[in-house]
């Protein structure tokens, strides 16, 4: 499908709070609230919403360490990749895997309660998974996210 | 602090942010009454925020997705904050972080192909403040991306 302005007028909204009701959101762009739910139905048919994602305060349901790990694999070749996905994946502390090209083969979201929390879950959860060569930490410190080019 | 049920609806709601009060109290055995408080309260102390959609960039055109390391000159005082600034103004970042580690700054950015990416970060990155150096990662797929937390 190709956007039109109101399109991504909606988008914009609908990223900064989904929230809100489809005559909220139709009041506030001028359009009927009917009119408004076929195109938030046709962004989602096409695939550009592809889901909603609840903003909870990480901190303040106890998890007061974030960090952002580069992976580098050590016996590429010898483990297999969708091994390795699936395992690191199943770990209930790792948010975000993303398969990278670089420096590191994969990048890891991980969030834990403090710092010696997230220490066990390096030492016990990931350093031990057969193939992980280099790791390097960085603990997040600040965030946020931009509405994009929309 | 939170007690098991704030936390059973944080996941149930985590899981699906669209689930309603009938539903969950379907799921839950609790009254609609008793999880409208809840969530009341959830809100109010600012834990349970508001939610967000999620956007699929490529399938609105911008096929390529980087991660940008970045170390800053630190021996300018300011450099943080004029970089965070600057780095703001580029429309295609879509995600500022600050860290403590080996570097100091990571930008998510989003480009249509890889020309597209090549003259953003020539003519929009590079001409950021205050970069002492910058390495690319180049997002090959996506594994995970949920971003739930263990509750």
């Amino acid at each position: 499908m190709t956007p039109d302005d109101l399109d991504f007028a909606i988008l914009r909204a609908l990223s900064a709070n989904a929230d809100q009701s489809t005559k909220q959101l139709g009041q506030k762009l001028g359009l009927s609230q009917p009119a408004t739910w076929r195109r938030i139905k046709r962004l989602q048919d096409a695939g550009v919403i592809a889901g909603r994602r609840l903003e909870l305060d990480a901190e303040k349901v106890g998890f007061g360490v974030t960090v952002f790990l580069g992976v580098k694999l050590a016996t590429k070749g010898r483990v297999s990749l969708e091994d390795f996905e699936r395992a690191i994946g199943a770990i209930p502390e790792v948010q975000t895997v993303d398969h990278v090209l670089g420096l590191y083969d994969y990048r890891l979201r991980v969030v834990a309660r403090d710092l010696a929390d997230f220490e066990r879950v390096l030492r016990r959860r990931i350093m031990t998974m057969p193939g992980v060569g280099d790791v390097e930490a960085n603990v997040l410190l600040s965030e946020e996210r931009r509405p994009g080019p929309i | 602090m939170l007690d098991d049920v704030d936390r059973r609806l944080l996941r149930l709601l985590q899981a699906d942010p669209t689930r309603g009060v009938p539903d969950l109290a379907d799921a839950t055995g609790l009254t609609p009454a008793r999880i409208t408080r809840r969530l009341d309260r959830l809100r109010e102390d600012r834990i349970l925020k508001s939610s967000h959609a999620v956007i699929n960039w490529a399938a609105l055109g911008y096929a390529v997705s980087v991660s940008l390391r970045i170390t800053l000159d630190k021996t300018v005082s300011r450099a943080f904050d004029e970089f965070i600034t600057a780095a703001r103004q580029v429309p295609e970042v879509i995600e500022i972080q600050t860290f403590l580690g080996r570097i100091d700054v990571r930008l998510s950015l989003i480009a249509k192909d890889l020309p597209d990416y090549q003259r953003i970060y020539r003519e929009q990155v590079l001409t950021l403040p205050h970069i002492a150096d910058i390495e690319a990662l180049m997002t090959v797929a996506s594994v995970k991306s949920d971003e739930s937390l263990p509750l």
